[in-house]
C-alpha cells in the first residue's frame, strides 16, 4: 500500500550518474574492492517500474534513473563522493562561464557500434528541450541560449541557437547568462547523448534503448512491472567498467517486500530499508549494511503568503517553530538514529558545505527561546487561541506521517498552541494544494540533488519565481548573492557566496530545515564489494558475486 | 396472528421435557435430532390452548432473555457502551490533549500509571484504547445498521419480486460492488462539505455507500430460498398481501445468514476505518479510534507488538460480543433450533 | 433457464456503461492534477505541461473526455497509461495473475470454510466450535497487512519454507501463501455462514425423516444437511470472487505480486482514468457473471427455485 518514498515524493531524485573512482586509482569510500569473486555472475537489485520510456530527457524518477545511468554515459560523471570526473569529455573549457567549448573523446561508440560524435549530444539536447517532444526534463536546458524559443507553447522550432557543432569531436554551448556550475550539471541524465537511430521511432527506442554506458539492455529485457535485465556492454571504455556478469533489477511495489527477499538471499542489493525495519537492519544484516548520508534533505515549507508569517512577526514565528522542534529526538525515536539534524539548507556530502554558518543556532532545539520568540510575535499580532498550525503532507509515502505527527506534537507542546498533520491521500493532490498556493499552514518538503552543487539546493528552491519555490519566497538580497555566486570564476569563490546567501535564508527561514537524508542499504550473502554513491544509489558495476 | 403457531413449534416447545426424560437407549449414539422412537408422539396433540398466542418477536424476546449467551453478550456490549460514553471514568489521562504524548517515552514498556506502555509517538496505549472506543463503536454499529437497512431493503425487494426489480437492483449492486472503496472514499472525503469537517458520520456514510451490496446479495439469496416455501404460499392463500408476506414471513425466516454476515462485518468495518485512516482519508488524528491505532502500529509490529495487540484485543472483544448476540438472536428467532 | 441466462448477458451492456461512466466520473472528481504529479514536484516547462494535458484529453470537459474514451473503446482501444503503454497490454499482464490468486484464495476459503463450518455446526458449543470462533476473531481484528507481514516473516524468512515474495511469472506454487492471506478474512465469513446454516437445517423435518429412514450419518450430513445449507455460502463466495480480485491491494503489495490490485491502486493515485476504468469495467463483468453462476446454482441446490 505504499509508494516508495523517493520514487515520486522527491521526484527527479537520485538519477544522477553514478560514478567511480577506480579508473584513476583512487578507490573511493567503501571497503570491498573485489579481490576474489565471480565476475561472470549476474547480480540482482531492487528498483521500481520506470514511469516512462527510457529516454534521457524523459526520465525523472529513480526507477528509470537507475537503469539510465547504467546504460548511458554522459560527458562527465560523479565519483562516489560526488566529485566531477570526465567520462566522454576530453575537455570542457570556458573563459567567462557563459561560452563553453566541449571536446569529446574520439573512437567511442554506442553499444550498436555507431560512433559517438558531437552531433549526438547536440541533437539529443535539442530533442530534450523542444516543447513538441514533451520531455519531462526539458527545463534542464533552460540555461542554454535559445531555450525560450524552442520551449514556447506551440513552438515548432527544435534547434537551440546556443548549441553549435564545430566538428565531429567538438561543439560549443552558449548560455543565456554566466553560470559557473554548468559543467557540474553535465553528468545528469538529461544530458546523455542519443544515437541517430533513436529518432526514427522514439517510443520503440524508449522500450529498448541503445546506449553507451557500462551496461546494455538485454533484448526484451524490460519486463514491465517485473524486471529489467542488463548485461555488460563490451564497447564501453570508461571508468565504470562492470565487475559482474550483469545487473537484473527486480521491480517492487514496496520496500518491505524487497527487504524480506534480501533476508532470504532472493535479492542481492536493497538501497532502501523500509521504516518497519529501521530498528532491526543492523542486526538482521550484521556486516552487510551501509548507513551513510546522501545529497538530500528534509524541510518544512512555511509559505510566504501566510499573513501570520510575514515581516518581523513572521521571522519571530518561524524561528520559534524551528527552535520548538527537537530534531535529534525525532531522529532517535522515529528514525532510530539513522539521520543527522540539519544545520543548513544543503547537504554535508556537497563540496563547500559549512556546518558552522553564522545564524545556524536557529536550527537548534531551544524550547525556552522558542516560547519567548512566539510570545514576542504575539505582542505584534496575537495568535488566535483556537487556530491550528497545520502541516500538510501526502501520506502515501512511507514514514511521512510518523515524523510529522511527532513534530506537530513537539510544536504544540513547546509553543502551547494546537498543531496537527493535515494528511493528504495522494501525491498529486498535495502537489495541487502546494502549487495553487492555497495552503493555510506549512507543508512537508525535501530536496534530492540532481547534481552535486550547493547552488542546486538553493537556486531552484528559493530564487524569486524559481520552479520549485513552493513557498513563494522572494528576497532581492538573496537573489543578488546567487547571481554573484554563479558568475564567480572559481568553484571555491562561488561556494563562499552561496554560503553567504544561506545566511540570509537562516534569518528569513522560508523553510525550516529538519535533517539530512541518509541511505540505509543492505545486501545478501551472495555478493561483495557493495558501495553507495553520493546520491544514495549503489555503485552497481562494482558489485561482484561470491 | 395465530398462523405463527406452526405444528413444528408446538412439538419443540411442548415436547422438550418429555424428550429428555424419555432417553432410554443404553448405547450412546450422537443424534442431532431426537430419534423418532424417543419422541413422544402424544405430545404433538397436547397443545396448551389457554396460552395467549405470541407474535414471533415477542416469543423470540421471551426466549432470548433466558439465554445465557444473550445475557453475557448484552453485558459485554453494555460495558463497551459505558466505556464509549464515559471514557474519563476509566483513565485520568486525556489523550486528546497533545502534551500528554511525549516523544521521549516513545515505545517505552509499561510503568506505573501507564499499564500498557507507550506508542511510537509516546502516547499512553491504554488511554488511547479507552478513548478510541467511542469512534470505533460508532463506526462499527452505525455502518452495520446502515448497510442492513439499505442493503437489506435492496436485496429483499430484488430477491422477492424478481424480474425487473431484480434486474435493476441486483445490477446496481454489481456496479457498486466493483467500485474501489479507496477511489470513492478519496472523492467523498474531498467534497467541500466534508473536507474540513471529517466526522465519524462521513466515514459511516462512505462505508455504507460502498458496503451495502454484500448484505444485499446475502439477503437476496436468502429471500429467493424462502419465497417459495409452503408457509409463504399458505399465508398468501390466507389473504396476506405479497408485501406483507415478505415482511411477516419471508424476511424473518431469512435472517440467519444476514445476522451472521452483519455481526462479522461490524468488525471489518472498524478495521476498514483503519485502512481509510492509513490512507489519510479516514478520521483525523485528533479523533482517537482503534482503527487509527492499528494502522499506526503497522511499522511497529516486530519491535513493539503491544501497540497493535491492545486495540486489536478491544476490537476482538467487541466483535465477539456482537457475534454472540447475533447467535442468540438467531436461535431465538428460529423455534426449531431451540435447545432441546 | 436459457432465456434467463441470455437476458442476464443482455443486462451486462447497461451495467458496463453505467459502471464505466461512474468510475470515469469518480476519477475525474478526485482532487489533484495528474500532470503536475508526473513531474514529481520538480518544475515542468509550461509548454510540455500543456502538450501532455492535451495528449490525455485532460484539457477537455468531463463529457468530452468520456465521449472520447467511449469512441476509442468501440475500436477496442483502451487508451494509454501516463507512461505511454497501452492499457490493454498492462491489463493483459496483470489480470491473469490476479485471477489465479483470487481463484486459489476462493478455493481455499470454500474448502476449509465449508469443512470447518460443518464440523463447528454439528458440534455447536464444543471445543472445535469455540477454537474456530477465536481464530476467526483474530483474523477479523488483525488487519491483513499485519497477518501477511507476520506470515511472510515466519514462513518465508525464518523457516524458509517458501519464497517470501512472488517471482515475476507468479507460478501457482508461489501464490499459495499470498492466497492464504488473501482468503483469511473471507474464511471467517464462510465458516460462520456454514455453521449457522448447518445448525439451522439439522432440525429440519427432512433431516429427521432421513435419519428415521436409517441413512448413515455421513449421508445425512453431506447429501441432506450440506446441500440445503449451501445457498448463503454460495451467495457469499460468488460475491467474494470479485472482491478478492479488486481488493488484493494489500496482499499484492506484501508479496510483490504484479496483479491488478497494485495496478488499480497506483492508477487511482495517479488519476490515470484509462487504467482505472478498464480494471473496474472488467471487474463488473466478473461480478455479473459470478452472480449469474450463483443464481444458476440456487436452482440446482434447491429445486423449488425456478427461473423463467
Amino acid at each position: 500500500m505504499r509508494f516508495s518514498r523517493t520514487s515520486k515524493a522527491l521526484g527527479v531524485a537520485a538519477v544522477v550518474a553514478m560514478a567511480l573512482t577506480a579508473c584513476g586509482g583512487d578507490t573511493g569510500n567503501g571497503g570491498g574492492s573485489s579481490a576474489a569473486g565471480d565476475t561472470s555472475k549476474v547480480i540482482t537489485a531492487n528498483s521500481t517500474e520506470p514511469q516512462n520510456g527510457l529516454l534521457p530527457a524523459n526520465t525523472n524518477e529513480v526507477g528509470g534513473g537507475r537503469v539510465m545511468d547504467l546504460i548511458f554515459s554522459g560527458l562527465v560523471s560523479y565519483d562516489a563522493k560526488g566529485a566531477i570526473q570526465n567520462e566522454l569529455a576530453e575537455s570542457i573549457d570556458t573563459k567567462d562561464s557563459q561560452n563553453y567549448t566541449i571536446k569529446i573523446k574520439s573512437g567511442e561508440t554506442f553499444s550498436d557500434g555507431s560512433a559517438i560524435t558531437a552531433k549526438n549530444f547536440v541533437d539529443a539536447w535539442n530533442f530534450g528541450a523542444a516543447a513538441k517532444n514533451t520531455q519531462l526534463n526539458s527545463y534542464f536546458f533552460e540555461s542554454i541560449k535559445g531555450y525560450d524559443k524552442v520551449s514556447a507553447e506551440g513552438s515548432t522550432e527544435d534547434k537551440m541557437e546556443g548549441l553549435k557543432v564545430v566538428d565531429d569531436n567538438t561543439f560549443t554551448v552558449e548560455l543565456a547568462q554566466p553560470e559557473s556550475d554548468f559543467p557540474l550539471r553535465l553528468g545528469y541524465t538529461a544530458f546523455y547523448p542519443l544515437p541517430e537511430s533513436a529518432y526514427t521511432d522514439v517510443k520503440a527506442f524508449g522500450e529498448a534503448p541503445v546506449g553507451n554506458g557500462p551496461y546494455k539492455l538485454v533484448e526484451g529485457g524490460w519486463k514491465h512491472d517485473v524486471s529489467v535485465s542488463l548485461v555488460p556492454n563490451e564497447k564501453y571504455n570508461g571508468p565504470r567498467k562492470a565487475k559482474n556478469g550483469g545487473v537484473t533489477f527486480t521491480l517492487y511495489s514496496s520496500p518491505d517486500a524487497a527487504y524480506t527477499d534480501v533476508q532470504s538471499d532472493n535479492l542481492d542489493v536493497l538501497d532502501q530499508v523500509p521504516p518497519s525495519s529501521l530498528q532491526n537492519f543492523t542486526t538482521d544484516f550484521e556486516g552487510r549494511f551501509v548507513n551513510q548520508p546522501y545529497a538530500g534533505n528534509a524541510t518544512m515549507t512555511i509559505p510566504s503568503y501566510l499573513p501570520e508569517f510575514q515581516g518581523e512577526e513572521g521571522q519571530l514565528r518561524r524561528a520559534a517553530i524551528s527552535m520548538a522542534i527537537d530534531r535529534q529526538q525525532i531522529i532517535d525515536k522515529i528514525f532510530y538514529g539513522n539521520k543527522k539534524p540539519a544545520v543548513d539548507f544543503t547537504s554535508p556530502v556537497i563540496d563547500g558545505y559549512d556546518a558552522n554558518l553564522p545564524g545556524s543556532e536557529v536550527l537548534k532545539f531551544d524550547a525556552a527561546k522558542a516560547k519567548a520568540d512566539w510570545e514576542a510575535a504575539n505582542k505584534i499580532n496575537p495568535w488566535p487561541a483556537d487556530k491550528v498550525f497545520t502541516i500538510t503532507s501526502n501520506i502515501d509515502g512511507a514514514g511521512n506521517k510518523e515524523y510529522i505527527t511527532a513534530m506537530a506534537n513537539q510544536i504544540a507542546t513547546n509553543l502551547g498552541i494546537k498543531a496537527e498533520l493535515n494528511p493528504i491521500a495522494t501525491f498529486k493532490q498535495s502537489r495541487d494544494l502546494i502549487n495553487s498556493k492555497k495552503l493555510t499552514g506549512a507543508s512537508r518538503a525535501g530536496w534530492q540533488a540532481d547534481y552535486p552543487s550547493l547552488y542546486n539546493f538553493l537556486g531552484p528552491l528559493y530564487g524569486t519565481g524559481a520552479g520549485s519555490n513552493d513557498g513563494d519566497y522572494s528576497n532581492p538580497a538573496f537573489d543578488a548573492k546567487l547571481k554573484e555566486g554563479l558568475a564567480a570564476t572559481s568553484v571555491e569563490e562561488g561556494n563562499k557566496l552561496f554560503n553567504q546567501a544561506q545566511e540570509i535564508l537562516l534569518k528569513d527561514l522560508p523553510v525550516v530545515p529538519l535533517w539530512y537524508q541518509a541511505v540505509q542499504g543492505v545486501w545478501s550473502n551472495n555478493v561483495s564489494g557493495v558501495q553507495f554513491g553520493w546520491n544514495g544509489v549503489p555503485l552497481y558495476y562494482e558489485i561482484t558475486a561470491k | 396472528m395465530s398462523e405463527n403457531l406452526t405444528p413444528e413449534k408446538d412439538l419443540a416447545a411442548a415436547g422438550t421435557p418429555a424428550a429428555r426424560q424419555g432417553k432410554t437407549s443404553r448405547h450412546h449414539i450422537e443424534h442431532f435430532v431426537a430419534p423418532l422412537e424417543e419422541t413422544p408422539l402424544a405430545a404433538i396433540d397436547n397443545v396448551d390452548e389457554t396460552a395467549a398466542p405470541l407474535s414471533l418477536w415477542a416469543d423470540a424476546w421471551r426466549n432470548l432473555r433466558r439465554q445465557p449467551l444473550f445475557i453475557i453478550s448484552a453485558l459485554l456490549i453494555l460495558a463497551v457502551l459505558i466505556v464509549a460514553i464515559f471514557p474519563q471514568w476509566f483513565t485520568n489521562i486525556d489523550p486528546r490533549i497533545q502534551s500528554t504524548c511525549n516523544l521521549a517515552d516513545s515505545g517505552e514498556p509499561a510503568r506505573a500509571g501507564h499499564s500498557l506502555g507507550f506508542t511510537l509517538q509516546g502516547c499512553d496505549v491504554y488511554a488511547r484504547m479507552i478513548y478510541g472506543t467511542r469512534a470505533s463503536l460508532m463506526v462499527g454499529v452505525f455502518t452495520t445498521l446502515g448497510v442492513l437497512i439499505l442493503g437489506g431493503a435492496m436485496g429483499a425487494l430484488a430477491g422477492y419480486y424478481g424480474g425487473w426489480m431484480d434486474a435493476i437492483l441486483a445490477r446496481l449492486g454489481d456496479i457498486f460492488f466493483a467500485l474501489p472503496l479507496i477511489l470513492g472514499a478519496i472523492v467523498i472525503m474531498q467534497l467541500p462539505a466534508f473536507r474540513d469537517n471529517r466526522s465519524v458520520w462521513v466515514v459511516v456514510a462512505t462505508l455504507v455507500i460502498f458496503g451495502w451490496p454484500q448484505i444485499a446479495r446475502i439477503t437476496r439469496g436468502a429471500v429467493i430460498e424462502n419465497r417459495n416455501s409452503d408457509y409463504v404460499t399458505a399465508s398468501k392463500a390466507l389473504g396476506l398481501s405479497p408485501f406483507r408476506a415478505l415482511i411477516k414471513h419471508v424476511l424473518p425466516n431469512s435472517l440467519a445468514p444476514i445476522i451472521v454476515v452483519a455481526s462479522i462485518s461490524l468488525g471489518t468495518f472498524i478495521v476498514a476505518e483503519a485502512t481509510l485512516s492509513f490512507l489519510g482519508i479516514g478520521l483525523p488524528q485528533s479523533i482517537m479510534s482503534w482503527g487509527n491505532d492499528i494502522a499506526n502500529a503497522q511499522s511497529q509490529v516486530r519491535n513493539n507488538p503491544g501497540v497493535l495487540l491492545w486495540p486489536a484485543l478491544a476490537l476482538s472483544i467487541t466483535v465477539l460480543s456482537f457475534i454472540m448476540l447475533g447467535d442468540a438472536l438467531r436461535d431465538a428467532l428460529d423455534p426449531k433450533a431451540r435447545k432441546r | 433457464m436459457l432465456m434467463f441466462t441470455f437476458r442476464r448477458f443482455l443486462q451486462l451492456i447497461p451495467v458496463f456503461f453505467g459502471a464505466t461512466l461512474l468510475v470515469y466520473f469518480l476519477v475525474f472528481a478526485t482532487p489533484g492534477d495528474p500532470i503536475a504529479a508526473l513531474s514529481g514536484g520538480k518544475p515542468m516547462a509550461p509548454a510540455v505541461e500543456a502538450a501532455l494535458r492535451a495528449q490525455y484529453n485532460l484539457d477537455q470537459p468531463f463529457w468530452v473526455q468520456y465521449g472520447l474514451y467511449l469512441k476509442n473503446l468501440v475500436t477496442l482501444n483502451l487508451g494509454q497509461t501516463f507512461s505511454g503503454q497501452d492499457v490493454s497490454a498492462v491489463i493483459a499482464r496483470a489480470y491473469p495473475v490476479t485471477a489465479r490468486l483470487a481463484i486459489m484464495a476462493l478455493t481455499f476459503e470454500a474448502v476449509f470454510g465449508i469443512l470447518f463450518g460443518v464440523i463447528a455446526g454439528l458440534r455447536k458449543g464444543k471445543f472445535f466450535d469455540s477454537t474456530v470462533l477465536v481464530a476467526s476473531l483474530v483474523v477479523i481484528a488483525v488487519p491483513t497487512f499485519v497477518l501477511g507481514f507476520v506470515l511472510q516473516l515466519v514462513v518465508g524468512v525464518k523457516l524458509g519454507w517458501a519464497r517470501p515474495t512472488v517471482s515475476g511469472s507468479a507460478p501457482w506454487n508461489e501464490l499459495i501463501l499470498p492466497a492464504l492471506v488473501l482468503g483469511l478474512v473471507s474464511l471467517a465469513y464462510v465458516i460462520r455462514l456454514t455453521r449457522t446454516s448447518v445448525g439451522e437445517n439439522m432440525n429440519a423435518d427432512y433431516v429427521r425423516t432421513a435419519t428415521a429412514k436409517g441413512l448413515s450419518r455421513r449421508r445425512v450430513v453431506v447429501v441432506h444437511i450440506l446441500r440445503n445449507s449451501l445457498i448463503p455460502v454460495v451467495t457469499f463466495l460468488g460475491a467474494d470472487l470479485g472482491s478478492l480480485m479488486g481488493g488484493a491491494i494489500v496482499t499484492e503489495g506484501i508479496f510483490n505480486v504484479p496483479g491488478i490490485g497494485n495496478l488499480l491502486y497506483k492508477a487511482i493515485q495517479k488519476g490515470e482514468s484509462a487504467t482505472v476504468v478498464a480494471v473496474v469495467g472488467i471487474l463488473v463483468i466478473v461480478f455479473v457473471v459470478a452472480n449469474l453462476v450463483v443464481d444458476l446454482l440456487y436452482a440446482w441446490l434447491d429445486p423449488r427455485i425456478r427461473y423463467v
